[in-house]
């Protein structure tokens, strides 16, 4: 069944129309890629979904519930948590404390005074977990804004991962990855898949190809065809538009 | 970081210590004036203190706090003159209406950003300001003498300076175990994770805005406090108190002591008014001075006073 329903969703700059009456099912358990051409509005998508930009019209359903007018921290409790194409971490905290301040997100009230958190193990423990998903875990104390680049993916990662979303949105996560980097990270993904419903805007095709259970293909702010990894590569539209120039 | 904190131990125990010890110079050295001076730093101390909760930690530059302190002042004066003495009367109305100016103003205020943040800061409390310039029940612009002092238990101990010196060293103590608990806490995480990146706290599920706007109005009690001491050691109220250039020196004060750690805020509330009184004595151009020295500290020290004490940056 599906876990996110996307329906006639829009959005426009102007007399550009970024996101153009599109429509997404995504089940639940599933690895579900979106590929398509530089400009054809990934991004905006993901930040559409994520709540993080506002939509002009349309219907975004989330485990039956209307997602659409929600900023992004209720979108994130609710269930849905996301990656950048950018990384975002906080760069003067450490590994450890960037993945436990997340775990607070979801962990009761941050309206707490006087205890210190430092020590506070329940955060401490997940956040522990999460970096091994990750395979962070010697970098826990390291201050997170001197990682290199592919550790920051991954950190990225993390974080989201431990706000325990049922849904987990992913921006171009192999975005400026060495190929050892990327390979750890494809590592990673795939390790994911089966524990949390995963979708993954993504431009390198092996990676694509690899994970996705399915494959969607965007141009032009419409998706013009999902299928099976198999099928989206036969596909004479996908071959004109994308495909064939890749 | 365990070794900072040990420092940071260290450094309040030497701070405290030698506020503690400074009336018995005073005594030796027969000047009793320093006393009164010192009582005046720490009011100021308690205030940049204040600040740097929310502008070290939470990345909100206030170009108002100086309303507070005013709110903190004529808390005392307008009780006073109603017949209520008592401190502890005086620092509840204190904290309950510079809350309330900090709720309001603060609730408009983080709407903005940056430059527009101070800038509507100050607005705020160049409002607050004119309303008591206007106020001429308590004097209007030149203010107001108080009678006596703010009583406790129904006497008037605080008439002596040294009894008013250490409830005002007191205070500080417990303000600054206050902010030290508060801002290793889970609230202390998100206010600093939203100044460091407000997009990647929206993203795990925070909404920054009401951190920020809750440590807005600590801040602002807090300030009210100062005020209820300034008062105190002056006995004397005048809307003075709230001038921007006030505001504007607890904001050196901070930086100059080194912003985000609390305790160089005290450092540099006590610096700052110790080479006004000392640069004073040599020359009545000492502000041109002062300018100087600040202008090498931050050039030198992005950390302020603490940056010497820290050692090399990482």
């Amino acid at each position: 069944m599906s876990l996110l329903s996307v329906r006639g969703l829009r959005k426009s700059y102007g007399a550009l129309k970024v996101t153009d009456d599109l429509d997404l099912e995504v089940t639940e358990g599933e690895l579900h890629a979106i590929i398509g051409p530089n400009g054809a509005g990934k991004s905006t998508l993901i930040a559409q979904l994520s709540g993080q930009a506002g939509s002009d019209a349309g219907s975004v359903l989330f485990a039956g519930a209307q997602m659409m007018g929600k900023p992004m921290p209720a979108r994130v409790r609710a269930g849905m948590s996301r990656s950048f194409q950018i990384t975002s971490i906080l760069p003067g905290f450490s590994v450890l404390e960037n993945v436990s301040t997340a775990v607070q997100a979801r962990a009761g009230s941050s309206f707490r005074f006087f205890a210190p958190v430092a020590r506070d193990a329940d955060l401490n423990e997940q956040a522990i977990a999460a970096l091994a998903q990750v395979g962070l875990s010697d970098r826990a104390q390291t201050r997170a804004g001197s990682l290199s680049h592919g550790e920051k993916r991954a950190l990225e990662l993390a974080i989201a991962l431990a706000t325990q979303p049922r849904l987990l949105l992913l921006d171009e996560p192999l975005a400026g990855t060495s190929g050892a980097e990327a390979e750890r990270l494809v590592q990673v993904m795939a390790g994911l898949k089966g524990q949390v419903t995963l979708v993954l805007i993504e431009h390198d095709m092996d990676a694509v190809f690899a994970l996705a259970d399915r494959v969607s293909v965007l141009v032009y702010g419409r998706i013009i065809a999902t299928g099976m990894p198999a099928e989206i590569r036969a596909d004479p539209a996908v071959r004109a538009a994308y495909l064939g120039d890749a | 970081m365990t070794r900072w904190l040990m420092r940071r131990r260290v450094a309040a125990w030497l701070i405290f210590g030698g506020f503690a010890a400074l009336p018995l110079i005073a005594a030796m050295t027969g000047d009793p004036y320093l006393v009164v001076v010192a009582t005046r730093i720490l009011a100021f101390a308690m205030a940049a203190l204040a600040l740097d909760l929310i502008l070290g930690y939470g990345g909100m530059v206030s170009f108002g706090h100086a309303a507070y302190l005013g709110i903190g002042a004529y808390a005392v004066a307008i009780l006073s003159r109603a017949g209520i003495t008592d401190l502890g009367a005086h620092l509840g109305a204190a904290v309950v209406a510079g809350s309330a100016f900090a709720l309001v103003t603060g609730a408009i205020s983080l709407r903005t950003r940056g430059i527009y943040f101070i800038m509507i800061t100050l607005a705020f409390a160049q409002m607050a300001y004119f309303f008591f310039v206007s106020l001429s029940a308590y004097g209007g612009d030149d203010g107001v003498t108080l009678a006596a002092r703010s009583t406790v238990l129904g006497q008037d101990w605080l008439a002596d300076d040294r009894v008013l010196y250490y409830a005002a060293l007191a205070m500080l103590l417990g303000l600054y175990l206050l902010c030290v608990a508060i801002t290793g806490s889970r609230f202390g995480r998100v206010l600093t994770g939203a100044r460091e990146n407000p997009l990647r706290m929206q993203a795990v599920g925070f909404t920054p805005f009401r951190f920020q706007l809750t440590a807005f109005v600590i801040s602002g009690a807090m300030t009210a406090i100062a005020g209820v001491i300034l008062a105190n050691q002056a006995s004397y109220v005048s809307p003075a108190y709230m001038n921007w250039h006030r505001s504007g020196e607890l904001v050196v004060m901070v930086v100059l002591g080194g912003i985000g750690n609390l305790l160089g805020a005290i450092a540099g509330a006590t610096l700052a008014l110790l080479l006004e009184e000392w640069l004073a004595l040599f020359t009545e151009h000492w502000r041109l001075i002062f300018g100087a020295l600040l202008i090498l500290v931050v050039l030198f020290s992005r950390d302020g006073l603490t940056g010497l004490f820290r050692g090399r940056a990482k």
